[in-house]
């Protein structure tokens, strides 16, 4: 049994990986040690789990500007997440995103992403399609 | 997207490797925000410090360098944002040879490419202020939310990469605030207390873009009874930018677009009233009277030739606590005339320390705090106390001229 997520059409490659989920925003600056490839943050609800080859699924992006770039730079040291879902996007994050050739997609149509994944789901991501399967339920 | 002649013609490579990239960089962003076509920009603005952009992104620019000079030339200004060391003194803040190095190989890049190393987050003060209705292409977010919320300007946040992309093609995609209907207001807010002072002005923005808490929220802001300062309004949007990822708000009676509710539609949205307690909670993880202070810093944003004249009068003829240093950022254009006016000077006599084009949070400041075993940080900005939780910093904000009795003292005197 598969669920199909239709969301607007994204950024990168499919890819398909294990989910973490959090109902918070995401910045590179503000929430990450991308030495170690870790939530740093200490308030940040992912605290000190590793986002290295997950499906990053949360609400939206925050801060600045830097993220842009951190992505490209995560992604040369292969210590970046497989693909990041939003409930929305903002603009820095598409722009990192198609940099660093990182999948990302953002505006589901079945509500709250935070909610429709869980932590530990397989989950399929196609941004051309414009959807995201979680094949474990 | 819909591309005109020019652009295409980069996008088939026609006009160059880097041009062409640029193009496809940016229909890719575009296609995701539903851009119909691209607009022209006159400037743009790059937020592109070494510990950022890594190894990566510099070999990313060394790339773009090397390519031939008509394929690289920019089709419009290009600036920059701060940069992450100050070469002429890192070491003996805990930065390495190889962090210098990086940032010496960017700068090479970006000056054979044509790109003007303003190195400020303050441009709109110091640089060339955009123009109500200019769209532009502008980085770091505190630059572009003033410049679209003061200056009536039309910037999405571009980070660096499409800043840079902007530059090559003289244009970027027509999405988010480069239309009017992004424009207008989308939540509206009573301020019941009056800010004083810059700590105030930043805290209320943050207040508000915690509230708003999307780039798609456009706050509109009633109840200030007087216009505020261009560091009060610049304090403001940081921190609203910084909180919120707020690229633009509208203050009634005070900002170009909204003389009225109605200029920006808002008439029918419910009021949202900020009052005390609201002030108070963003306050309180940041309070932290009594305790020892190990660095107080000034920056994020960079500090103006005003700023500068009222830190260094704080300072005149005090002494700074041994076991607290003092950092303030400013782009080098402020750094001369605060040099000419003796400002630089009274900062340093008291032992502090004045960097010039770059800004604390961008300057690999976990590394530095931990060279430096720096923990409790003491700011009056609302913006960098927000950013260094994640960087292991114990972050402590107070006014000004808190900040600086509690450099004196060598603890917070007062969170106020």
């Amino acid at each position: 049994m598969t669920t199909e997520l239709k969301c607007h059409v994204g950024i990168g490659e499919a890819v398909e990986g294990v989910a973490l989920v959090a109902e918070d925003n995401f910045s590179a600056r503000y929430d990450l040690d991308r030495i170690k490839g870790v939530f740093s943050r200490p308030q940040h609800k992912l605290a000190g789990q590793s986002y290295v080859d997950k499906i990053l699924v949360m609400n939206t992006a925050k801060g600045g500007v830097a993220t842009a770039w951190m992505l490209h730079e995560m992604t040369s040291r292969s210590m970046a997440p497989k693909a990041i879902l939003f409930n929305s996007a903002n603009t820095i994050l598409a722009q990192g995103a198609a940099l660093a050739n990182l999948t990302l997609c953002d505006r589901f149509e079945a509500g709250d992403v935070t909610q429709l994944i869980k932590t530990g789901d397989i989950v399929r991501v196609d941004p051309v399609a414009g959807l995201v399967t979680i094949t474990n339920r | 997207m819909k591309l005109n002649e020019a652009t295409q013609s980069m996008r088939t490579g026609g006009q160059g490797k880097a041009r062409q990239w640029a193009v496809e960089h940016q229909m890719q962003v575009g296609r995701m925000f539903d851009a119909l076509d691209m607009v022209p920009v006159s400037q743009a603005h790059m937020m592109a410090d070494p510990e950022s952009i890594g190894e990566a992104g510099v070999e990313f620019f060394e790339n773009f360098a090397a390519m031939p000079d008509n394929d690289r030339q920019l089709r419009i200004p290009l600036i920059t944002d701060p940069r992450g060391v100050d070469l002429s003194y890192y070491d003996p803040l805990g930065q390495t040879e190889e962090m210098a190095n990086l940032e010496r190989r960017f700068i090479r890049a970006c000056e054979s490419m044509g790109v003007v190393m303003t190195n400020t987050c303050i441009n709109y003060q110091t640089v060339n202020s955009p123009v109500l209705g200019d769209h532009v292409a502008f980085g770091d977010t505190g630059v572009v939310i003033y410049s679209n919320s003061v200056c009536g300007a039309r910037s999405n946040f571009e980070g660096g990469p499409s800043a840079l992309a902007a530059a090559l093609t003289g244009y970027t995609p027509r999405y988010g605030l480069h239309l009017d209907e992004h424009r207008k207001a989308t939540c509206r807010f009573k301020v019941l207390v009056q800010p004083e002072g810059l700590t105030d002005w930043g805290v209320l923005g943050a207040v508000i873009g915690r509230k708003a808490g999307s780039y798609w929220e456009v706050p509109v802001i009633e109840g200030i009874e007087r216009v505020p300062t261009s560091d009060e309004i610049k304090h403001m949007g940081a921190a609203m930018a910084s909180y919120g990822s707020t690229p633009l708000f509208h203050i009634v009676g005070i900002t170009p677009e909204c003389h009225t509710l109605a200029d920006v539609g808002a008439e029918a949205l419910a009021v949202t009233e900020i009052s005390q307690a609201d002030i108070n909670t963003l306050r309180s993880p940041f309070g932290a009277a009594g305790e020892k202070v190990d660095v107080v810093v000034f920056a994020a944003p960079q500090l103006s030739l005003m700023e500068m004249q009222k830190v260094s009068s704080l300072c005149e003829g005090e002494t700074l606590h041994p076991a607290t240093s003092l950092l303030v950022c400013t782009p080098a254009s402020v750094y001369v005339d605060a040099s000419a006016a003796g400002y630089v000077k009274a900062i340093e006599d008291f032992g502090g320390k004045v960097l010039q084009g770059t800004c604390f949070y961008q300057q690999y400041a976990r590394e530095i705090g931990e060279a430096n075993g720096w923990k409790r940080l003491l700011s009056n900005s609302t913006k960098i106390v927000n950013i260094l939780g994640g960087y292991g910093y114990l972050p402590a904000l107070a006014s000004m001229e808190n900040c600086v009795a509690s450099a004196i003292a060598g603890e917070i005197v007062n969170d106020y």
